[in-house]
């Protein structure tokens, strides 16, 4: 196992680089959203494997169930009715962690090694070095990461790092019915993705791209949609997602500056204290004292 | 608690070193990272079909142990065989969901008997099972079988019964189901093609 801690590129919250020497191919899950029938194969096949189990919950008018990304739901089919084109279209997007080569959650986290990402592009939690502060919620441009109520920590899609690790693809690839899931190296995910998209060009869909949405550098789950120019219809998918600024001032700028202001503001005072030494009382001061 | 003047600076400036050291790296904890292990490396690996369509999905049970001596099997986990000409490996939600279909509370593992007119199930052995349905069966062909119709053709049917066989069964399975039905004159034959 140690092997393996070689592949990590990034730590939340650590300073010392990750070793970097050997270079291992960059995965990617493709979600052809044009392909996706809505069976929620994907979703029963993450709980399997993740060994999760979503409560019973309640019907509220829509085919997405449960209503929300959980703690125990990691991945989940949003159904959209819109009309485009002049007819009704029925959107399925299958939601969940999007693995950015530039991630949110990472920048964010103040515990080491909470969050770390892998060379092959997974972005991976490690739940035992959580601290349940949510920072890497707010983080998240896609609002994916969901903190448990059971136990104060965060959980999201691995893209089962344990079974990529062992050369296998994830539990929801495997299980999709539809072809609408497929994993590879990201490179040839795209070269499909072009296939299909030349395909869906031919059928009409002019506007139909690649979403790979390069303000987070780029994801390593990526969407074939028909309306690319459009990502919002698909349940309010962000057309260019950034992390937000905030993560960017607070980690990026105010970190080091308030960690060299602490570390002067202690210069300063050993200084104070070897120069002028410390403040001495006076016996007429004392007497004074009621 | 009374703290001095004196005392709350030291406090203060204990405080402020601390939380110094942690800020610059001196964090005692390491942050160690690595991949969860793979759930099914040493696993018993069972080829099956998808009970619930005609589909008729490959599955593969993964169960606990090596099938040593002692150690007592337990399915721990099902997903698609990719070797399954039909499936590859894909599985329905169902069927992505059949270990909790294998390990229901409310799964029947035994024959049950409600006698006409009560209400209640009683569990009986499979032998009574098997006799009694043997006996009902002999006893509606004695009274219903049609060896020869109306011109005089012997066509021997039994035109009182169906049976409901099993879609995702093997094409060996299905064959011997067909010749053992047939051969007895069931014409009415169906399967859970539907569900």
């Amino acid at each position: 196992m140690a092997l393996q801690s070689l592949d990590i590129v990034r730590r939340s919250a650590t300073t010392t680089p990750s070793p970097q020497q050997r270079q291992t191919t960059e995965v990617a899950k493709l979600i052809d959203v044009t392909k996706c029938i809505g069976c929620k194969a994907c979703q029963s096949a993450c709980m399997e494997w993740n060994d999760l189990r979503e409560e019973v919950g309640i019907n509220e008018g829509s085919y997405t169930n449960p209503h929300d990304l959980t703690a125990n739901s990691w991945t989940l089919m949003r159904f959209a009715e819109t009309e485009e084109n002049g007819t009704l279209e029925w959107l399925i997007r299958k939601d969940g962690c999007m693995h950015c080569a530039d991630p949110g959650c990472l920048k964010a986290c103040p515990s080491p090694g909470a969050i770390i990402q892998y060379a092959n592009g997974i972005v991976d939690f490690h739940e035992e070095n959580c601290i349940g502060c949510g920072y890497c919620i707010a983080g998240c441009p896609f609002d994916i990461p969901r903190l448990s109520e059971k136990d104060s920590k965060v959980y999201k899609c691995t893209l089962c790092s344990d079974r990529v690790a062992v050369g296998l693809e994830p539990a929801c690839i495997k299980a999709c019915p539809t072809q609408a899931l497929v994993f590879g190296s990201k490179e040839d995910m795209i070269e499909h993705a072009n296939e299909r998209i030349a395909d869906l060009k031919e059928r009409g869909f002019e506007n139909a791209g690649l979403y790979d949405p390069p303000g987070v550098g780029g994801t390593h789950v990526m969407y074939v949609l028909h309306h690319a120019d459009k990502p919002e219809l698909y349940n309010d998918l962000p057309k260019d997602p950034v992390i937000s600024p905030t993560v960017g001032l607070w980690k990026g700028i105010f970190k080091p500056l308030a960690t060299a202001a602490i570390f002067f503001t202690a210069l300063a005072g050993f200084f104070h204290y070897v120069t002028v030494g410390p403040n001495e009382t006076e016996e007429e001061d004392e007497e004074k004292k009621p | 608690m009374q703290v001095t003047r004196r005392q709350f600076f030291k406090l203060s400036a204990a405080t402020l070193g601390g939380s110094t050291l942690t800020a610059l790296g001196f964090s005692p904890r390491e942050a160690l990272a690595e991949v969860r292990t793979f759930k099914l490396t040493r696993t018993t690996e069972t080829r099956n079909t998808c009970p619930y369509c005609s589909v008729a999905c490959g599955l593969i049970l993964y169960s606990l142990g090596d099938k040593a001596k002692n150690a007592k099997s337990e399915i721990i986990h099902i997903e698609g065989d990719p070797d399954h000409p039909v499936s590859r490996g894909s599985l329905c939600p169902k069927g992505a969901g059949l270990l909790g279909f294998v390990h229901s509370e409310t799964r029947v593992t035994f024959p049950e008997y409600r006698a006409p007119g009560t209400r209640k199930w009683k569990r009986v052995t499979w032998d009574f099972a098997l006799e009694r349905i043997a006996k009902l069966m002999k006893e509606d062909r004695d009274r219903h079988f049609v060896a020869k119709n109306d011109k005089g053709q012997t066509v021997n049917r039994w035109p009182t019964i169906g049976f409901l066989a099993a879609s995702a069964s093997s094409n060996e399975t299905g064959y011997l189901t067909h010749k053992v039905l047939r051969s007895l004159g069931i014409v009415a034959l169906d399967n859970q093609a539907r569900v």
